[in-house]
């Protein structure tokens, strides 16, 4: 075959490599997005509550997904270990995901409910309090640092705008929500628990600061990790086969 | 030329002009970030960026009218991002062993926000890959392009903006890191409007590439452009589509990107995995093409292989991502492309690898006689190490065992210390007398200190990673008579401790070898006689000063 054309034409070369690196790309990307099988079909999803999206925000923020991943993959010692291997559905709402691709520290696809919230407090604030052996930074600071509830309404807002279903009334009720999840067994903690199923308050003890504050975030965020999906209902054949 | 002297100064008035407008404009944005921003993140990134832009009006306000002649290289710019390559180069590699010696000594982190393992991490692997990486492919794309074209490059003040625009970049998104300010992306960690800077950068770099070669006095565009057109071009295209996101306030700092869950994952790594393809194969490639066979004084070995090689690479690279996300929720039909490609992936690889070493043929004996031709080698060595080792972690078995575990980091950093780095301290030793016309580097003797000093270093590193990496994944995953899972998480992590002390002790001498080097450059850029000129070859000098000797 005669190379020179892509030699002596640079725009010749441009679009020969533009060709090159665009098909695998396409190829792998754009199914995702309309072969049915790729999401499956699932009861019990919904989007996080405003405390949960900002302590997913703190989560992000601080980098845990350098050293925590949030994918159980299907072998049988990490269904063991961890729980049911994870379904692209219960990161649907995700953006970003945080699958992660490294286990300095363990999984936390399905930490949700595996520990107090006050063990989270402790281990957030001081790793070593709680598990001697802990390689993982301290936090001390969230404890100390007020919750970002400004705003709250427009991040919602922003994320049904990339496709959460976020609906009106969500929206309305954001900063009333976003208290509310620090306040257990309140007249709003009931209304929060109606528009977000499962959605659990957080109680922790020794509070540093008046209102709500980061590590109550995060702590919402970690104890709601996969904890939605109903997987009594799930049929991994038929509908969900892939 | 063709023009008079006369449209000559009006075009040359024109964009200084437009130079100017721009830095202005660029001032305004950043000014309007900075006082009417609603975090204090974009507030500070504001300030950087008109800072940035004021520095740039004032250069180019000190220096407008000026005339050049085409016929002589633009290198200013090039000198720039080499030094710049230096500075990085050894930030990035210092906090990558502060953030070795965070997992051995956890207390470390002092308990505070910026300078935990966290916050850092991202940080090191910016410094190191698009930092000191990224200003290595500016520098040697700039070099070699003209100077295999024959050909001044295009732009008047448009090469200073792409390297004065990339590491404003770089400092916006690294203190970014330190704030918190991350779009959780690996690799892809800044925000929405360091992207979109980035963008204007990026695209101007291209038209600076494509505007030279438009203006070549050779017939053929050498084959070491081609890779470097290739990672211009893909990285254009992974960074547009990986980062679409939409900002929460275009006042803020943060977005949220359009992707959720299993398809950001499959975009991510299909990103992720070309930033490796193209930013630190592809380019470094076209730093083997141009400097190997210069130094060697060589031909390359094949250029059939090589025309088999380029197009293969960059046809294959690109549908290896999915080996990221094996038993993941990834659909099976992608798991199973992704290893089969990563898999045909292993003979471009090795034929690039091939070209490179047999360049040497009739010449092994500049193996022993120049150390910065024992860098280039061994650089290629160790990239044919990892291109083996790549895709035989990709094979979805052996991947349940090395993905999540260190494996996977010494992987990494067997290409990214023994290859990248390395063929970039071949390049850099090369490049400094060529562009500040000095007869020889200052000392022979410390590129052979950094040389083994190095060397050492990664040996240690990666031979620490595989073992920790195996014996964690293996502990992972055994059972005891009862058939229980034998050990606890914690107790695995445990048993880690030997191997990351051992791995930031070889971080340390890594580190310690590139401040060998960067005394070495100092002192060759002050113009200090070389102490060893016998030892060094004849294409040590720049090319002025070889014509002269002889």
């Amino acid at each position: 075959m005669n190379h020179e054309p892509f030699e002596k034409n640079s725009l010749i070369l441009l679009i020969g490599i533009l060709i090159m690196v665009s098909i695998g790309g396409i190829v792998q990307i754009a199914p995702l997005y309309w072969i049915d099988s790729t999401i499956e079909k699932v009861k019990g999803m919904r989007p996080y509550t405003p405390l949960e999206q900002a302590g997913r925000d703190i989560y992000i923020r601080e980098g845990c997904y350098g050293c925590h991943s949030q994918m159980i993959r299907t072998l049988r010692d990490e269904v063991e270990r961890y729980g049911h291997y994870s379904l692209a559905a219960e990161s649907m709402y995700d953006h970003p995901f945080q699958w992660g691709s490294k286990r300095t520290g363990p999984d936390l696809a399905r930490v949700g409910g595996k520990y107090s919230d006050q063990w989270q407090a402790d281990h957030m604030i001081n790793p070593r309090s709680v598990v001697p052996e802990s390689i993982m930074p301290g936090y001390p600071w969230l404890a100390k640092t007020p919750a970002n509830i400004e705003g709250t309404e427009v991040r919602l807002k922003t994320l049904r705008a990339v496709g959460v279903p976020y609906t009106d009334e969500m929206v309305k009720t954001a900063r009333a929500d976003f208290a509310a999840q620090a306040a257990p067994e309140s007249r709003a903690a009931r209304d929060l628990a109606r528009r977000y199923p499962k959605a659990k308050t957080v109680k922790v003890d020794g509070k540093q600061i008046e209102g709500t504050t980061e590590l109550e975030a995060l702590i919402a965020y970690l104890q709601v990790l996969g904890t939605l999906v109903d997987f009594a209902t799930f049929d991994a054949s038929g509908p969900n086969l892939r | 030329m063709g023009k008079s002297a006369d449209t000559t100064e009006e075009w040359h008035a024109l964009t200084d002009a437009l130079a100017v407008g721009a830095a202005v404009l660029f001032a305004v944005v950043g000014l309007t970030w900075a006082f009417a921003g609603i975090d204090d993140g974009i507030r500070f990134h504001g300030a950087v960026l008109a800072a940035a832009a004021v520095i740039g009006a004032i250069y180019i306000l000190m220096n407008m009218g000026q005339t050049h002649d085409r016929s002589v290289y633009f290198d200013g710019p090039i000198k720039f991002a080499t030094i710049a390559s230096l500075f990085w180069g050894v930030a990035g590699f210092l906090i990558g062993d502060v953030l070795a010696w965070h997992l051995a000594v956890p207390a470390l982190n002092f308990d505070l926000p910026w300078i935990s393992f966290g916050r850092l991490r991202p940080l090191h692997t910016s410094a190191v890959i698009f930092a000191f990486g990224g200003n290595v492919l500016l520098a040697t794309s700039f070099f070699v392009v003209q100077r295999t074209c024959h050909a001044r490059l295009a732009g008047r003040w448009s090469p200073w903006f792409v390297v004065w625009g990339y590491n404003a970049f770089i400092v916006i998104a690294g203190t970014g890191y330190l704030l918190g300010i991350t779009q959780g992306k690996e690799y892809a960690e800044p925000e929405w409007y360091a992207d979109l800077f980035l963008t204007i950068v990026w695209v101007t770099y291209l038209l600076i590439f494509l505007g030279t070669l438009a203006r070549r006095k050779e017939p053929h565009i050498y084959v070491a452009n081609w890779f470097y057109l290739a990672f211009i071009l893909t990285v254009a295209m992974l960074h547009l589509v990986n980062n679409a996101a939409l900002p929460v306030s275009f006042l803020g700092s943060q977005s949220y990107i359009l992707y959720a869950g299993v398809q950001d994952a499959m975009t991510q790594w299909w990103y992720g995995h070309n930033a490796v393809g193209f930013f630190l194969t592809a380019g470094f490639l076209g730093i083997m093409y141009y400097f190997v066979p210069k130094r060697v004084e060589r031909p390359v070995y094949s250029y059939r292989l090589s025309i088999v090689h380029f197009w293969t690479l960059i046809f294959l690279y690109i549908w290896a991502g999915p080996h990221h996300l094996h038993y993941t929720a990834l659909p099976d039909w992608a798991q199973t492309l992704g290893m089969t490609f990563s898999i045909m992936l292993w003979m471009p690889s090795w034929g690039g690898m091939i070209n490179g070493l047999m360049t040497l043929s009739g010449a092994w004996d500049r193996l022993r006689t120049d150390a910065v031709v024992r860098l280039l080698v061994v650089s290629v060595a160790f990239y044919g190490m990892s291109t083996f080792e790549g895709p035989m972690m990709s094979i979805k078995a052996v991947n349940s065992l090395s993905h999540y575990t260190d494996w996977t980091i010494g992987h990494v950093h067997s290409g990214a210390l023994g290859w990248v780095a390395m063929v970039s301290f071949g390049a850099i030793y090369c490049l400094v007398p060529w562009l500040w016309k000095r007869p020889g580097l200052y000392s022979m003797r410390l590129v052979e200190w950094h040389f083994w000093v190095a060397t050492i270093g990664i040996l240690l590193y990666i031979t620490a990673m595989w073992v920790s990496g195996i014996t964690q994944g293996l502990m992972w995953r055994a059972y005891d008579r009862l058939g229980f899972l034998q050990y606890s998480f914690i107790e695995t992590v445990e048993a880690m401790k030997p191997y990351y002390v051992i791995r930031a002790i070889g971080g340390l001498l890594f580190l310690a070898g590139s401040l060998i080097m960067v005394w070495n450059i100092w002192r060759t850029i002050r113009g200090d006689a070389p102490v060893d000129i016998r030892d060094q070859p004849r294409i040590a000098a720049a090319p002025e000063l070889r014509a002269a000797a002889e």
